[in-house]
């Protein structure tokens, strides 16, 4: 098996002294992000409607085809402008000024390569990275093993809910924490400690190697204390206490890598809303807890890049019930410091018949895995996409600039 | 509230164990034909008897499994069809206990009508609940036992009792995989008020019968068209000028979710087209006023009555309600529809990756009688795959299993919801509330993990230590006394009692290590008693307890 690059970079720091190494690689470490990255995901479970959150304010038939559910030209509730082209739902105004400092990217008529409109295979296949194909190992954790670990962090990726995704699950360590206040384990966390390290269970024993590294590391950077003055910036609901928890793990010197977290709610089936209704709840609550986010981490921004994503999006026209039903190409928002904000980065279709995807759904023009390619490689400093995303051929060139 | 306490303060030289439960007696009469898969296991007795009720139940309480092996296959498997036939099993204690929840028992009407929302009673008052001392001062005001989360709570602790005390346990076994299965998420909307009668009149009359029966129950179930939003899909039609916000056309969610989550499988071959098409087979079939009645209604007005073709056979047009009822017939005799359910079944009660001759057979005798659950359940209970070797302790328990079958471990009863709920779902698992439609995975890898594995650890403890409010009874019926210095032969009595079986060799030196500060001779010679609490706490959290 050939070396991976983690076992490469390790055996070049023990080994070898950085100037006898031939320039090719001299250039490549220097090139090497510095550590200190982090890379979230946001994953909107039940597939969100793109045409709601970043609508084509040009496009004529965005209104002729959704007649209740479209946002209102003019007045209270209309879309934010963009780029002259899109608007941004009224209800991510938080997120406005990171567009316009270049802090926020869109990226639009995005998704997968494969057709399917079941939430549960569509969530796999995105998260796996294998569009059509099942499997072990989440693209995540490809991705953590393509890294230079540097040093043991337990936190190095971590999982801000009760389960770990799919994305995060395979060969490398994760942990799952759904609030850190909770994660604890009292007086016998010694005798439990020695009696999973000698389990002959090796699934549970992984588990639980993970938990105590993290419990370790929890105790001697001091415990969370819940900082109420910070915690109220972010907004109520599961993602902004995520949000908080994940902030405060990286300001108390905990070296986070990956992180991962969901939030639910965007199946809307049934009056899904304009600028509100339960569609716009959603999206506030995403919204001003992303910017709740920015703002707290403060300088770390720069290092931060947060990819919002959803399995695929929904139907062009609205549906007989004020809704969308399931449908094919989406929206990503891609947030941090170190993004090249500040545009909508599409090749657009328009909604003509035609042009939608089985005559009905918002087309993919662009594979998920292209933004995702650049942002590993840019801010994480994948080297080789092709293992994270196997199969995925399109050449960097393609791939829609993000950082 | 109740509070573990722990019982009995004799002095005792080795473990007592109260009288096995009368479910657990042998049969009088051995059946005929025992399954080869039982007699040919290479299971020990005892083995068997943890096998049975870990998988055909919440897990073994004190005594269950002694009282069981001793009767030997004969009567492993006659404990098996009586479970198999629930009614044949006198569950009166439990119903007695939970016959005085006001809820359980009522229409959706009743309870829609009877247990306002706070919100909603608010607005009937004309109050302002973004107004906190408004809100402070209604809430005070109000008996929170006439609100919804009554209703809430009453279906919380019925499922909770009825898991850790029903003496149908394969039953409480069963509700819980079907519900999983016929998913429906009780935060959605209207659907606080109506899952109280989803499980009791859809799920649980249908769990033994023919799949088709169930799956009517569901479809007829105002939850579900409730939850997956069918009773508003209507054939399409231009909007009405005069009424532009009312429904006018198809709602693909439930079609698309019987087809791929119900019965087909996501690989069951349907369409795109399928799927439309079964949505306008389904037009209609709707709700009555949801937030005043909630029962199930056909809406002519609403139902297309055109012809369709789904999986290729044509349905004439002008059916009515029929055509509803045929699509149910369609999928349930499909083949597709034998496989995804013998899968499924088989995953929970087998493996996680459940060997395909074992799925095959299960989906051969689901399509050669009809769709029978209780032939299908009686061959997967009768298999060899099922006794095998490889399938002991093979599954990670869900945070619910985790839960109920401490607390039968420890021979405990429980008398409040929410303090549990909170230990359940902290491990990962919200009951009735899963989002999604697909319900929760059933496999180790969505289970396992190290935040929900801390939950678990602190949860044993919490347990055993009689923190956890709400369930009270006996902890251990049984104290070590004063005692030997060498604590093994009490430690073993234990693990017997909580595990059915010994811990690994590796698991239980750990805990004779953890325990011997609590053991150490006095200086007066005495030995000081052991750590029940902790060694209670230790092996619930073991990792050989994690498993069923």
């Amino acid at each position: 098996m050939a070396l991976s690059r983690r076992e490469w970079l390790g055996a070049v720091g023990l080994g070898f002294a950085a100037a006898s190494l031939p320039s090719f690689a001299r250039r490549a470490l220097a090139e090497a992000p510095r550590a200190g990255k982090l890379f979230v995901l946001i994953f909107q479970r039940g597939a969100a409607d793109a045409l709601s959150v970043v609508p084509p304010l040009l496009e004529p038939r965005y209104r002729l085809l959704r007649p209740t559910i479209a946002l209102p030209a003019k007045g209270e509730g209309a879309p934010l402008p963009l780029d002259g082209f899109f608007g941004l739902h009224p209800s991510l105004a938080p997120l406005l000024p990171h567009f316009k400092d270049g802090t926020l990217a869109i990226v639009h008529q995005v998704g997968s390569p494969d057709p399917t409109r079941s939430h549960f295979d569509a969530q796999d296949y995105y998260e796996l990275g294998t569009p059509g194909q099942k499997g072990d190992d989440g693209f995540l954790d490809r991705a953590l093993a393509d890294l230079p670990e540097d040093g043991k962090a337990p936190f190095r990726a971590v999982a801000l809910q009760p389960t770990l995704p799919v994305s995060l699950m395979g060969p490398v360590e994760a942990v799952a924490v759904n609030e850190l206040a909770q994660f604890h384990v009292g007086p016998a966390s010694g005798s439990f400690e020695a009696m999973y390290r000698s389990a002959v269970d090796s699934v549970l024993r992984g588990a639980s190697d993970e938990a105590f590294a993290a419990l370790h590391s929890l105790a001697s950077s001091g415990a969370l204390g819940r900082d109420a003055e910070v915690a109220a910036g972010y907004p109520k609901g599961g993602l902004g206490r995520r949000l908080y928890e994940l902030a405060a793990l990286v300001k108390s010197g905990h070296r986070v890598q990956i992180a991962a977290t969901d939030i639910g709610g965007w199946d809307t089936h049934v009056g899904q809303g304009t600028q509100r209704g339960q569609l716009s709840n959603r999206l506030r609550e995403l919204g001003s807890a992303l910017a709740a986010f920015a703002r707290d981490l403060g300088p770390r921004f720069a290092d931060v890049c947060v990819a919002v994503v959803t399995e695929f999006g929904r139907t062009v026209r609205e549906n007989g019930t004020h809704g969308t039903d399931h449908g094919h190409g989406s929206v990503m928002l891609v947030l941090g410091g170190a993004v090249r904000g500040g545009r909508v980065h599409a090749r657009w279709k328009p909604l003509d018949d035609h042009d939608l995807f089985e005559g009905r759904d918002l087309p993919v023009t662009t594979d998920f895995r292209a933004p995702l390619s650049s942002m590993l490689t840019g801010h994480l400093g994948v080297a080789d996409v092709r293992r994270v995303f196997p199969g995925f051929a399109l050449p960097r060139a393609e791939w829609p600039r993000l950082i | 509230m109740g509070r573990l306490v722990l019982l009995g303060s004799v002095l005792l030289a080795c473990a007592t164990v109260p009288p096995p439960r009368p479910e657990a007696q042998p049969a009088q009469t051995p059946v005929a034909a025992l399954p080869e898969g039982l007699t040919a296991s290479p299971l020990r007795p005892a083995e068997k008897a943890a096998h049975l009720l870990n998988r055909l139940a919440f897990g073994p309480r004190p005594g269950e499994i002694d009282a069981l092996a001793r009767g030997g296959d004969a009567a492993l498997w006659a404990w098996v069809e009586r479970q198999l036939a629930p009614s044949t099993i006198d569950d009166s204690e439990v119903d007695a206990r939970l016959a005085p929840l006001p809820t359980v028992g009522l229409t959706n009407a009743e309870l829609r009508q009877e247990y306002p929302s706070l919100n909603e009673l608010a607005k009937a008052h004309g109050i302002d609940l973004s107004n906190e001392s408004a809100k402070r001062e209604l809430q005070a005001a109000v008996d929170p036992d006439q609100l919804v989360r009554r209703v809430e709570e009453d279906l919380a602790i019925q499922k909770l009792v009825r898991a850790t005390e029903s003496r149908r346990q394969l039953q409480e076994v069963l509700l819980d995989f079907w519900f999983n299965h016929f998913n429906v998420d009780l935060e959605k909307g209207a659907d606080r008020w109506l899952v109280t009668t989803y499980e009791r009149d859809a799920l649980r009359p249908h769990l033994f019968g023919r799949f088709r029966e169930l799956l009517g129950a569901v479809a007829h179930s105002p939850a579900m068209l409730f939850y997956l939003d069918n009773w508003q899909s209507f054939r399409d039609q231009p909007a009405n000028p005069r009424h532009p916000n009312q429904p006018h056309g198809l709602n693909e969610n439930y079609a698309r979710e019987l087809m791929e989550l119900h019965t087909l499988g996501v690989r069951g071959g349907y369409t795109q087209k399928d799927v439309r098409e079964a949505a306008r087979c389904l037009t209609g079939w709707s709700i009555e006023r949801p937030n005043q009645i909630g029962s199930w209604i056909f809406r002519e007005r609403q139902h297309d009555e055109g012809a369709k073709v789904i999986l290729g056979v044509p349905f004439p047009a002008n059916q009515g309600e029929a055509d509803g009822e045929r699509l149910l017939d369609l999928l349930a005799s499909s083949p597709a529809t034998a496989h995804f359910l013998a899968t499924k079944l088989a995953r929970h009660f087998v493996s996680d990756d459940p060997p395909p001759s074992l799925v095959e057979r299960l989906a051969q005798r689901y399509l050669a009688t009809g769709g029978d659950l209780t032939a299908v359940y009686r061959e997967l209970f009768g298999s060899p795959e099922f006794w095998s070797r490889q399938a002991y302790r093979a599954k990670v328990k869900a945070p619910l299993e985790m839960a109920v079958s401490s607390v039968r471990a420890l021979d405990g009863h429980l008398d409040a919801a929410r303090p549990f709920e909170a230990a359940i779902a902290a491990m990962g698992e919200r009951i009735y509330r899963c989002q999604p439609p697909t319900g929760y995975p059933d496999t180790a890898q969505a289970w396992v993990n190290s935040g929900s594995l801390v939950a678990r650890l602190d949860f044993g403890l919490a347990l055993a230590a009689g923190r956890l409010p709400g369930v009270h009874g006996h902890l251990l019926p049984f104290t070590p006394g004063r005692r030997r210095a060498d604590p093994g032969p009490f430690v073993r009595e234990v693990e017997q009692q909580l595990l059915g079986g010994p811990l690994t060799p590796e698991t239980e030196k750990v805990v004779l290590e953890q325990l011997a500060p609590e053991t150490r001779a006095m200086p007066d010679g005495e030995v000081r008693p052991l750590d029940v609490h902790k060694l209670a706490g230790l092996i619930l959290g073991s990792p050989e307890f994690q498993r069923r």
